[in-house]
């Protein structure tokens, strides 16, 4: 026997030796059923290419995304700019290339703002019951029935245009669904035996909350983020497109397709590549995520 | 005992499902015949007992390989029948009962429209006379109140009310073979006596012939005629209900040694012994016929 | 027994009736305390906004003190809740009128757009979902699959930006941004604010053709995102039910394949579908926003824009509460629904 087959032996046994084999061999199956998913593969690579792109945008970025040209403006696609310039000269890839960095800071911190208010606010909403239930779900139900765009541009407004202002706005309106999940995860966990027997040991509530309760949301709240992250980029480009978003100069690619909109007539390329970016890189969270459903939560089947 | 005329010739139906780890056989080589008669098929689970079921009718996923020499239902060869053949034959020739009435009637639709549908797709009759028809299945079943049960959703019936329910669905047509897969496997035990009587009353009166599929190998060698007992997809042998107890062959004494006994030794029940070289023999040759 | 379940029905129906009606009573108390509160974060001086920079202080505070905004909090609240429930959400900076007068004028015209988009989602939208459930892994079904992951990965508004480059500038097949051409504005009487019943009404048929041609590209845009959201929902839905045992019951039965999809199995999905078809309508409400600034489109969602951008905070709120309101009445419309055709719900 090779030794790849007693790798996959091991991995594969019916009856591992230990938890760790166990964990190992699961992960194995996981694996191997994500990488047939050609598709969720091609969007893992374009995502880990973003990252790169944007981590080494001074690199890659031939131009200035911010100086003007004017004698240069409205080039068309050349060996000099590959994606043409933009209305005052300034050169579009590179734009797209430092934009990167634009789109990876809006999902990261929505990410970061929307996932721990979510499952805060589900765990405890779900591991409590009763009224603070009640409450909580109350609260969410009332930012679900609502569109959110709509919701986002009435935030926008108060708190004023620009990106961290689209941030907050997007968070805002993003918590309630990951809230959902997590308080069903709680609800079919709180009850198990193992959660009775960590507070016969004298566990605190947020000792279980924190330590046994939220490490097993995290599995399904991925999905639904990695899901999501299409509709947050959507969002954010939308809201740079009806100048709410990120403020011009700034390479933001709906900014960057709405300042295109006046020239599309003639220069199509100013529209065109801003525009491709945003859809390749939704397209990428899209194809991702529905892996990674198909991988952690078998049932669904979409 | 009244055997008289072939209904159905099973010859050498084979099925297999494919999977990540090959061709899995859920059916090999099984061959038997069944007159007007009522004849069990008893098995473990997993013994290709409800697979030889819907094979006859025809109705696996599209991906099962269905291989037989010959199914001949009435001297019509059904593996020549095109899909639209088949479905003349599906409830008007041929009916099944399944497990369970709660997953086995449409939610949204009331009982009496759904007996009503099996009724006037075999029969093309005014709206009124399918209705009466109904109302008269649902009496023969020994529903009481025909008029008010005919509006119930399925959520709304009991189950064994339910069970019945299906009865009248699959017998309405006037079908000449019944296949009951464990009709009554999902009921309380007190009701469970009582649908048996109505299927048994009703399967007699029309002189229809039954497959009666169950992993209750008393309560089938009670009700049954011929039985049939499965392993493993293959037939291990075919027996008169009769003489069950007399049988010889190791998988059917291992399985009455299984059963408690109320009136036996109160010692240790037998664990079941499976014997891989039953797979190989061949038993298909002595399962046709008496 | 059948009175008894008659009763008990009526019964359980008033109970959920009544309980449906407390939550959505709280879920509209809940928006309008977010959009008061967001009324109250605006960096922008409510009294500098009617009264202009221009006022002196004497002017400037009793424009104060008329607005109420000495008051408590809660209080300013409560007299925001009562006017806003006699339909009054006050004066648009922008146009000088009531925001509820500009509204009812440019509602007509989202609402023509969203309608014929939610009739695309439907019609095209459902059959593909039901075929390529029935055919998995067919050519329909990896084309379902297509439009799906397009419908949810393409920006609205820069699909369509090409739309107009192509079918408008490069082909000239079809008019440019606006709701008519130029020339024929305001010839027709607004009777119902929808301009093709409107032209029909008035039998200008030249002016409907025109209305029509320019009605085509956002709608379908619109019915695109619907049709891919819903081909998508309908699919899943399918997937479950065919999978279900009464589906063979039915195949028992003898009943044709054709009415085991489209009348057993689609018949059940169609509940479920109900609430899917309410929330695609709501998100036709939000693209609206970003589909009639690329058009022109005189709707809700350019009145939103404009607001936006003029800081018009009185219509921005405005229009908040109104979208949500119809969000919150579409959303009690399916529940309605939901209940009277589930057997089991009511």
């Amino acid at each position: 026997m090779s030794s790849t087959r007693r790798w996959q032996h091991w991995l594969l046994s019916d009856s591992p030796a230990s938890p760790f084999q166990a964990a190992a061999g699961r992960t194995y199956l996981g694996l191997a059923e994500f990488l047939k998913n050609r598709l969720a593969v091609f969007g893992l690579l374009i995502i880990a290419a973003l990252i790169l792109i944007a981590f080494f945008a001074p690199y890659i970025a031939p131009c200035d995304p911010l100086v003007t040209n004017l004698v240069n403006r409205l080039q068309p696609l050349s060996a000099a700019h590959y994606f043409g310039t933009d209305e005052v000269g300034r050169d579009i890839f590179s734009r797209i290339v430092w934009g990167s960095r634009l789109t990876l800071y809006v999902i990261g911190l929505v990410a970061i703002i929307a996932a721990p208010v979510g499952i805060i606010i589900g765990t405890v909403s779900g591991y409590f019951g009763g009224l603070i239930d009640t409450i909580l779900m109350r609260i969410t139900d009332i930012f679900l029935a609502f569109p959110k765009l709509i919701l986002a541009l009435a935030f926008v407004a108060a708190l004023g245009p620009g990106i961290e202002n689209a941030v907050i706005a997007i968070a805002i309106t993003s918590w309630p669904p990951y809230a959902r999940i997590a308080r069903g995860e709680t609800i079919t966990i709180r009850n198990g035996d193992f959660i009775k027997a960590i507070r016969l040991q004298g566990a605190g509530p947020i000792r279980i909350i924190t330590g046994h309760i939220m490490p097993l949301c995290i599995s399904s709240l991925i999905v639904r983020i990695t899901l999501d992250m299409a509709g947050i980029i959507l969002t954010a480009a939308g809201l740079g497109f009806l100048g709410l978003g990120a403020q011009p100069p700034s390479p933001e690619w709906g900014a960057m397709t709405s300042t295109g909109r006046a020239y599309i007539i003639d220069h199509w390329w100013l529209i065109t590549m801003p525009g491709t970016a945003i859809f390749v890189v939704s397209l990428a969270f899209n194809l991702l995520g529905d892996g990674l459903r198909e991988v952690l939560d078998p049932k669904s089947d979409n | 005992m009244n055997d008289s005329g072939h209904l159905l010739d099973v010859k050498d139906l084979t099925v297999s499902f494919p999977s990540p780890r090959g061709e899995v056989c859920a059916v090999k080589n099984v061959s038997f015949s069944l007159g007007h008669e009522k004849i069990g098929i008893v098995g473990e689970s997993g013994s290709g007992k409800s697979v030889t079921g819907r094979a006859i009718l025809r109705l696996l996923p599209p991906y099962a390989h269905i291989h037989a020499t010959a199914i001949t239902f009435q001297e019509k060869d059904l593996l020549s029948f095109s899909e639209q053949e088949m479905r003349r034959i599906r409830g008007r020739q041929i009916s099944m009962v399944m497990q369970d009435p709660k997953y086995s009637l449409n939610p949204v639709r009331t009982v009496g429209e759904q007996i009503r549908e099996a009724y006037t797709i075999h029969r093309k009759v005014p709206r009124r006379q399918a209705r009466q028809q109904t109302l008269e299945m649902l009496t023969a079943v020994r529903i009481r109140n025909p008029e008010q049960v005919y509006r119930l959703y399925p959520h709304e019936v009991s189950g064994g009310m339910g069970q019945r329910i299906m009865i009248a669905m699959m017998l309405i047509p006037e079908p000449s073979l019944l296949i009951a897969d464990e009709p009554t496997s999902a009921l309380d035990v007190t009701v469970q006596l009582q649908v048996l009587a109505i299927l048994d009353d009703l399967v007699t009166q029309r002189g229809m012939g039954l497959i009666f599929i169950s992993h209750d190998l008393e309560l089938v060698a009670s009700f049954c005629d011929r039985i049939i007992i499965m392993y493993g997809g293959r037939i291990m042998e075919v027996v008169d209900a009769a003489n069950l107890h007399q049988s010889t062959h190791p998988y059917t004494r291992g399985l009455l040694n299984c059963l408690p006994r109320i009136d036996g030794d109160k010692g240790k029940l037998s664990t079941l012994q499976r014997d891989a070289s039953w797979l190989d023999a061949d038993f298909s040759a002595t399962a046709g016929g008496k | 027994m059948l009175q008894l379940f008659t009763i008990r029905r009526v019964k359980k129906a008033t109970h959920q009736t009544v309980r449906l009606l407390i939550m959505v009573a709280i879920t509209f108390f809940g928006l309008l305390f977010i959009t008061f509160l967001i009324g109250r974060v605006v960096p922008i001086d409510p009294v500098l906004a009617v009264v202009g920079d221009k006022a002196s202080p004497e002017v400037y505070q009793q424009a104060r003190l008329a607005m109420g905004l000495d008051l408590p909090v809660w209080r300013q609240f409560f007299i925001y809740m009562g006017s806003v429930l006699h339909g009054d959400l006050g004066t648009s900076v922008l146009t000088a009128k009531p925001v509820l007068q500009d509204i009812l004028r440019v509602f007509p015209a989202t609402l023509e757009l969203a309608v014929i988009a939610t009739c695309i989602g439907i019609f095209v939208g459902i059959p593909l979902g039901v075929f390529s459930a029935v055919k998995r892994g067919s050519f329909l079904d990896h084309i379902t699959r297509v439009i799906g992951l397009l419908g949810y990965s393409l920006p609205i508004f820069w699909l369509g930006l090409l739309a107009l480059i192509v079918f408008y500038a490069k082909l000239d097949l079809l008019p440019g941004p606006g709701r008519i051409d130029v020339f024929y504005e305001d010839i027709v009487d607004p009777v119902t604010g929808i301009m093709l019943i409107d032209c029909i009404i008035a039998r200008e048929w030249d002016i409907f053709w025109n209305a029509l041609a320019h009605i085509i590209m956002p709608a379908t845009l619109l019915g695109y995102y619907s049709m891919a959201y819903l081909s998508r929902m309908t699919r899943s839905f399918m997937i479950e039910q065919l999978r279900q045992e009464y589906i063979l019951t039915a195949r028992v039965k003898g009943v044709a394949e054709w009415r085991v999809i489209w009348g057993h199995a689609l018949g059940n999905c169609a509940i479920p579908l109900i609430t899917v078809v309410a929330l695609s309508f709501g998100t036709l409400l939000e693209g609206s926003v970003l589909t009639e600034t690329v058009f022109a489109w005189p709707g809700l969602g350019l009145y939103l824009t404009k607001s936006l951008l003029n800081a018009d905070m009185n219509s921005v709120l405005g229009s908040t509460i109104v979208v949500g309101t119809i969000f919150l009445g579409v959303n009690l419309f399916s529940d309605f629904l939901y209940k009277v055709l589930d057997p089991r719900a009511r």
